[in-house]
């Protein structure tokens, strides 16, 4: 791919997809009727106990970019994908797409935003319909959404099977007769067919074998530049988001830790969980690795750590990050890293 | 069988010629057809395939595991020179836990969700030795704290789904550790686990193998892992070994198409942007296997020679070999 496909064009354009503050908080048990009494006569009642699953989180996505978002289990990487992809409400912030607020737009328009960013998920087994065929797991979407009349749509289905890599001649087939990387394409092409302009790829390549997760990148990059996509690119694989990202997000715990472009933030970590994670991804080398320099687990997104959610495990740690929540610091255009660490430094 | 170390010392594990085949009414599945491998003491060795290469089944056909309609029709596993093919399920199951080890993908597998850590602990303990309650608690509490699990004498008493996935592995370690086995068979254990954890596993096998002298086999699907971690490495493809050597020489010089594609088709640094190599088509199944080398299907450098099927031969030497008539040039940078 040449240097200028790489290099999304913004041009003073807004960002595709732009989110602001986004909390999401799963309760444990929704609030009942007497919750509800006793808060309109101005009664105490205990706090609802909750997942502060996303944490104030800022995402801007311009057009024609990859974004890498990783983290480890129960980051809240998997909820943001949900958020952006319209699947889940959030608790609180704003949605902007293409610079507009949802909450501004008609309901015509809101409508066409939602069909706008598409999801690709990690399962291809649970995410396909096991009773129906091909052609209508393709070819249901386009029809309801009107982008194709329905005597056009087996036509239709077979473009997009081409384009995805898979033998039109297997359109009246059920999902059970492919094997899993034919069936992440079907999933791809679902995604595709009602003509996209953003799509969420949730581990999308996670479950498949390494030849068979290389032909699917590869998919993804071609039709990147063949339908002018814009992809978020959720993974906990660094190698992967490595390989694909223009820019890549870290998150821990419900929060954005660092964010930068994708060479810089492998080539120069600002975050010490970044740090961390770089130096166990396990490599291709001729030379053993050195494994395991991060102590401690993830704490429970239940009952998270006060201050830096990451300062339990931090070999730099020290009294403030225990008390203070860091700010995301923008340390050159593009780069921001949330981390007392940078501002002491700066001092 | 050639040795990479070629050492004095006799190898842990030697397997020769294993056939491993199931008899379905579909017809005969080969999984395992023909694997040589041997590992030595302190050695690591990674078993490398994508799925249903048969890496798995080898794994359980050297202890024995084999359900029907599988059986071993063919070929030897010698453990420190015990034949284990032909030996009686009651001699078998004795070195089972005790001289051999198996650490499985899910933890959660191995342990029996309705007993304390403790009595699951113990139970390995006397099952192969006569030992008492009060010091055979003391053994399982410094088991625990070998792998790395903190405060481990409150832990015994813990059930497991009282820990997390990368603790519950960590108690599995701590049983397959237990009676110190010649030989752990490791399959996929830290795939289900985060970075950071996985990284701490690796750290800890490793230095336990270094420590114990244990023989690992850690079988897994991917390359990186075993580039970090392995001694040698032996990759699978369609229930044969299609190429084996030490693990620096496979990764910087690979000869068999399939490991120079396998290895081609790992996203990292110096490819990024670019397009990964990759290898057309899929794993063929079991049931219609080419005739001959069963890569050629979807192999670059295949001609009609390739119809029968080529020999592990020394590629450049006995200690790298390949299952290739054709192999990729020396120096081929995948």
């Amino acid at each position: 791919m040449s240097e200028a496909m790489r290099k999304p064009e913004t041009n003073g354009a807004p960002p595709v997809i732009s989110v602001r503050g986004i909390d999401m908080v799963f309760l444990k048990k929704a609030p009942g009727v007497l919750d509800g009494l006793a808060r309109r006569a101005g009664l105490p009642r205990p706090e609802p106990v909750g997942v502060h699953a996303l944490d104030g989180v800022d995402l801007d996505v311009m057009k024609g970019e990859v974004v890498g978002l990783v983290g480890e289990s129960g980051c809240g990487k998997s909820t943001l994908g949900r958020v952006i992809a319209g699947i889940l409400d959030p608790t609180a912030g704003t949605f902007r797409f293409h610079g507009r607020e949802m909450s501004e737009m008609s309901p015509q328009e809101r409508y066409r935003a939602k069909v706008a960013v598409q999801m690709i998920f990690q399962d291809p087994f649970a995410s396909l319909n096991p009773r129906k065929r091909v052609i209508d797991i393709i070819g249901e979407a386009p029809v309801v959404h009107g982008i194709v009349p329905k005597a056009e749509i087996s036509d239709y289905v077979d473009e997009i099977m081409l384009k995805c890599g898979i033998d039109p001649a297997f359109k009246q087939r059920f999902p059970h007769q492919f094997s899993g990387g034919q069936r992440q394409r079907i999933g791809i092409a679902r995604a595709l067919a009602v003509k996209p302009q953003f799509l969420v790829c949730d581990e999308s390549v996670a479950a498949l074998d390494v030849s068979i997760q290389a032909q699917v990148i590869n998919l993804f990059m071609d039709l990147r530049r063949d339908f002018d996509l814009t992809y978020l690119f959720i993974s906990h694989d660094l190698g992967v988001v490595e390989h694909i990202a223009d820019r890549v997000v870290i998150m821990y715990l419900g929060r954005v830790v660092e964010t930068a472009p994708t060479a810089e933030l492998y080539a120069n970590p600002r975050h010490p969980y970044t740090q961390a994670l770089l130096a166990n991804m396990p490599r291709i080398s001729t030379e053993k690795q050195a494994f395991g320099q991060i102590k401690g687990e993830i704490p429970s997104p239940l009952n998270p750590p006060s201050g830096c959610h990451f300062h339990p495990r931090c070999p730099f740690a020290f009294d403030r990050c225990v008390a203070e929540r860091p700010r995301l610091i923008t340390k050159a255009p593009g780069i921001a890293a949330a981390c007392h660490l940078l501002e002491e430094a700066a001092r | 069988m050639s040795d990479v170390r070629g050492g004095a010392a006799q190898p842990t594990l030697v397997v020769e010629g294993l056939k491993t085949h199931f008899f379905t009414e579909a017809g005969v599945v080969k999984s395992v057809d023909g694997v040589d491998l041997s590992v030595s003491r302190g050695e690591i060795l990674g078993l490398v395939g994508e799925s249903g290469s048969g890496k798995s089944v080898t794994g359980f056909s050297i202890l024995g595991l084999i359900d029907q309609p599988g059986r071993i029709v063919g070929g030897s596993v010698k453990l420190n020179g015990e034949e284990l093919t032909t030996a009686s399920p009651k001699r078998l199951r004795s070195l089972r836990g005790d001289r051999i080890a198996m650490i499985f993908q899910d933890p959660m597998m191995t342990l029996n969700p309705v007993l304390k850590i403790e009595t699951q602990m113990i139970e390995t303990l006397q099952a192969h030795i006569k030992i008492g309650h009060a010091e055979a608690r003391a053994r399982a509490r410094d088991a625990l704290g070998r792998v790395g699990i903190p405060s481990p004498e409150e832990r015994l008493d813990s059930y497991p789904h009282q820990f997390s996935g990368g603790m519950r592995q960590r108690v599995a370690i701590a049983i397959a550790l237990l009676h110190g086995p010649d030989l752990i068979i490791a399959d996929e254990p830290t795939t289900a686990l985060d970075v950071t954890i996985q990284a701490q596993i690796l750290s800890e096998v490793q230095t336990l193998c270094r420590e114990t002298g244990t023989a690992l086999i850690w079988i897994t699907h991917d390359l990186a892992i075993i580039s970090g971690l392995a001694d040698r490495v032996a990759v699978m493809y369609a229930g044969r070994i299609v190429e084996t050597g030490a693990i620096a020489e496979v990764v910087s010089n690979p000869r068999h198409p399939y490991t120079y594609g396998l290895i081609g088709s790992v996203p990292s640094r110096n490819k990024r942007g670019q397009r990964l190599t990759q290898i057309p088509g899929m794993t063929p199944s079991f049931l219609s296997l080419p005739q001959g080398c069963a890569f050629a299907p979807r192999c670059p450098n295949a001609d009609a020679k390739c119809l029968e099927m080529p020999e592990l031969s020394p590629c450049p030497s006995a200690a790298h070999r390949a299952r290739c008539f054709h192999p990729m040039p020396e120096g081929a940078e995948a």
